[in-house]
C-alpha cells in the first residue's frame, strides 16, 4: 500500500546531535497509536543543510518545513497535522522578513556535492574549546566504547565499517588494530598507538586542516583505538611546518587531560592512556611509518625493510598501531553511529570483507588551476569530473583541461 | 579543573549545547571568523582585530565573537560566518577589515545581509 504522506526526518550529524532519532521514534510511536502508520511513513534522510534549526522535519507532498522538532512535540504534531490535517504553525520555519538575497549554501556547486563526516565540525566549533566539541556530541563515542563495548567489539565494528587507511595505503584499519592487539597479547608487550600527522606531500593539507578545525575528533579516535588495542601510550607525530595545528593540538590535549579524558582512570573507569606530541624536523621520508618510528625513538629517520611488521615490532620493538589523522578522526562517528551507517557511504560491499570496497568519505585538498580551491570532503567513488568541474568549478578563464594529478607527489 | 565522570560529561554536553544555541541565550548574533592557516595567511587576524575593535567602540555586549577552523573554500578566505538569532548562518568571503566592519554595522546591527560579500546561507551537508 502506498503512503499518503512522507515525513522526512533529518538524520544528518547536526540533527542527530539535536536528538532527531528520538524525534523520529516518537513520531513513529504516535503514528502507531493513532493507527496512521500505514498511511504516513517516517523516513530518515541525509542532511538538509539547515543544521542551525535542527532537528528538521519535512512533510511531503505538503512541503511543510518544520524546525527544532523534539520528541515531546510528536504527539501534538501527529494529532494536528496527520490526523486533523492542520499544519502546526508553532513548529514551522518562518524565513526572515526581507527575502534572502543570497542562495543556500547547499545549492552552491562547491558545497553541493560534498558530504562532511570527518570535517563535520569544520567552521562550526571553536577548536580551542573542548566544551564546543562536547556540545556537538564529542566524546560520546568514547563513552560508548568504554561502557558498552569490549575491545573485541570495537575492533569488529571498525572492521565491518570498511574503514581503510586514509594516509594513502588503504589498509583496512580494523584488521591493523586486530593484528596489533593480538601481537601485544601474544608477546605480552605493551602496544602503542601512533597518529601520523607528518603530512608532507606538496599541496596536501587535509590533515592540517582536520587538526586545526577539530583536534578533539583525532584525540577521541585515538583513545577509542587505544582501548581496542590495549595501549597506554600514544604519540602524535606532527610536522614542524604546522605550528597552528600543533598549538591547537597541545591545547586540546591539555583540556582533555584536565577533564580526565586522558591520563589515569579515564571517565572514572580503569582505562589509562595519554598522548605525547612529537614534532618532526622536516624530513619528508618520516611520513613513512618505519622511518617515523625510528625518528620517534630519536634515531635517524630512515625506513627499514618491512618484512617485520610494525604492528608486531614497531616503536622500541613494541607492537605499534599507526594510523593517519583522517583515519583516527573517522573513528568516533563510526562507533557512535555504527558500521552500517559508515558502510552506506562509498563504493563496493564491505560486509564480507574490508577489501570488498571503500567506505565513507575522503578529504581532498583541491589545488592548482581550478576556479575553486580549498578543502573538500566527498563520498568515496565520486568521479574526478565531478571534483574538477562541479566542485572545483572548472578551469579558470575557460582553459582547456589537460591533466589532473591525484594522490601524493 | 576536576576530572569528570560520564555523568559530568553528559551534563557539560547539555550545558554547552544550550550555550552554543543562540535561541537559548540573550545574544543577538554570533560572528565566527575562520582561522585556519589559509584564513590567517589571507588576513583573518586583521579582520578579527577590526571586528573586535568596532565592537568595543560601539560597546556591544550581545554579539558573540568566536573563531573556528577553515570553512573549506580556501581561495575565498578570509571568511566569516554571521548568525543572527533564529536565522540561518550566512557565510561571507573575500573579507577585509573594513568589509567586516560594514557587515557588523549592516547585517548584525541592522539585519540586512551585505550581498556583495555574502556567499550563501545555511549549513553544509553532513553524513
Amino acid at each position: 500500500m502506498a503512503y499518503r504522506t512522507h515525513v522526512l526526518v533529518c538524520a544528518g550529524t547536526g540533527c542527530v546531535s539535536g536528538k532527531s532519532y528520538a524525534t523520529a521514534k516518537a513520531l513513529e510511536g504516535e503514528l502507531v497509536k493513532r493507527g496512521l502508520d500505514s498511511e504516513v511513513q517516517i523516513i530518515r534522510t541525509g542532511c538538509q543543510g539547515f543544521c542551525a534549526e535542527g532537528p528538521i522535519v519535512i512533510v511531503q507532498p505538503d512541503g511543510v518545513f518544520y524546525r527544532t522538532v523534539q520528541a515531546k512535540d510528536a504527539a501534538f504534531l501527529v494529532e494536528e497535522h496527520f490526523l486533523k490535517g492542520r499544519p502546526v504553525k508553532r513548529l514551522m520555519y518562518t524565513p526572515p522578513l526581507d527575502k534572502s538575497p543570497i542562495p543556500a549554501l547547499k545549492d552552491i556547486p562547491f558545497f553541493a556535492k560534498q558530504k562532511l563526516v570527518v570535517l563535520r565540525n569544520r567552521g562550526a566549533i571553536d577548536p580551542e574549546k573542548i566544551d564546543d566539541y562536547i556540545a556537538v556530541d564529542g566524546y560520546t563515542g568514547l563513552i560508548k566504547a568504554l561502557t558498552e563495548m569490549t575491545p573485541e567489539q570495537i575492533i569488529q565494528e571498525i572492521k565491518r565499517s570498511g574503514l581503510r587507511g586514509r594516509g594513502g595505503g588503504g589498509f583496512p584499519a580494523g584488521i591493523k588494530w586486530e593484528t596489533c592487539r593480538k601481537a601485544a597479547i601474544h608477546r605480552n608487550v605493551e602496544p602503542v598507538v601512533i597518529c601520523n600527522a607528518d603530512e608532507g606531500d606538496p599541496g596536501a593539507f587535509m590533515d592540517r586542516s582536520i587538526i586545526e578545525s577539530d583536534p578533539h575528533s583525532v584525540i577521541e579516535g585515538m583513545i577509542i583505538g587505544a582501548r581496542a588495542i590495549g595501549a597506554r601510550d600514544g604519540f602524535i607525530y606532527i610536522r614542524h611546518e604546522y605550528p597552528i595545528a600543533r598549538e591547537r593540538l597541545q591545547k586540546a590535549l591539555q583540556q582533555a587531560r584536565d577533564y580526565g579524558l586522558l591520563g589515569k582512570e579515564i571517565l572514572d573507569t580503569k582505562m589509562e592512556f595519554d598522548i605525547e606530541v612529537v614534532q618532526g624536523a622536516g624530513a619528508f621520508v618520516c611520513g613513512e611509518s618505519t622511518a617515523l618510528m625510528a625518528s620517534l625513538e630519536g634515531k635517524v629517520g630512515e625506513p627499514r625493510a618491512k618484512y617485520i611488521h610494525t604492528v608486531e615490532y614497531g616503536y622500541k620493538d613494541r607492537p605499534s598501531n599507526l594510523n593517519n589523522v583522517e583515519t583516527w578522526a573517522n573513528v568516533p562517528l563510526i562507533i557512535n553511529r555504527g558500521a552500517e551507517w559508515f558502510a552506506s557511504m562509498g563504493t563496493g560491499n564491505v560486509s564480507e570483507n574490508p577489501w570488498g570496497g571503500s567506505s565513507g568519505t575522503k578529504v581532498f585538498s583541491l589545488v592548482g588551476k581550478v576556479n575553486n580551491t580549498g578543502l573538500i570532503e566527498v563520498p568515496m567513488g565520486i568521479s574526478l569530473r565531478e571534483i574538477v568541474f562541479d566542485i572545483g568549478g572548472g578551469i579558470p578563464a575557460g582553459g582547456k583541461f589537460k591533466a589532473v594529478q591525484t594522490g601524493g607527489p | 579543573m576536576p576530572r569528570l565522570s560520564i555523568e559530568d560529561l553528559k551534563r557539560i554536553r547539555e550545558d554547552a549545547k544550550q550555550a552554543m544555541n543562540l535561541r537559548a541565550g540573550t545574544a543577538r548574533a554570533k560572528v565566527t571568523v575562520h582561522m585556519g592557516t589559509c584564513g590567517i595567511s589571507a588576513g583573518a587576524r586583521d579582520v578579527m582585530g577590526a571586528l573586535l575593535k568596532e565592537i568595543e567602540k560601539q560597546n556591544l555586549t550581545d554579539v558573540i565573537v568566536t573563531t573556528s577552523g577553515c570553512a573549506g573554500l580556501c581561495s575565498r578566505e578570509p571568511m566569516a560566518t554571521v548568525e543572527l538569532t533564529g536565522q540561518p548562518p550566512v557565510k561571507y568571503v573575500d573579507l577585509k577589515p573594513e568589509r567586516m566592519v560594514r557587515i557588523l554595522k549592516q547585517h548584525v546591527l541592522e539585519g540586512r545581509i551585505v550581498s556583495e560579500f555574502a556567499l550563501a546561507s545555511g549549513c553544509e551537508t553532513t553524513g
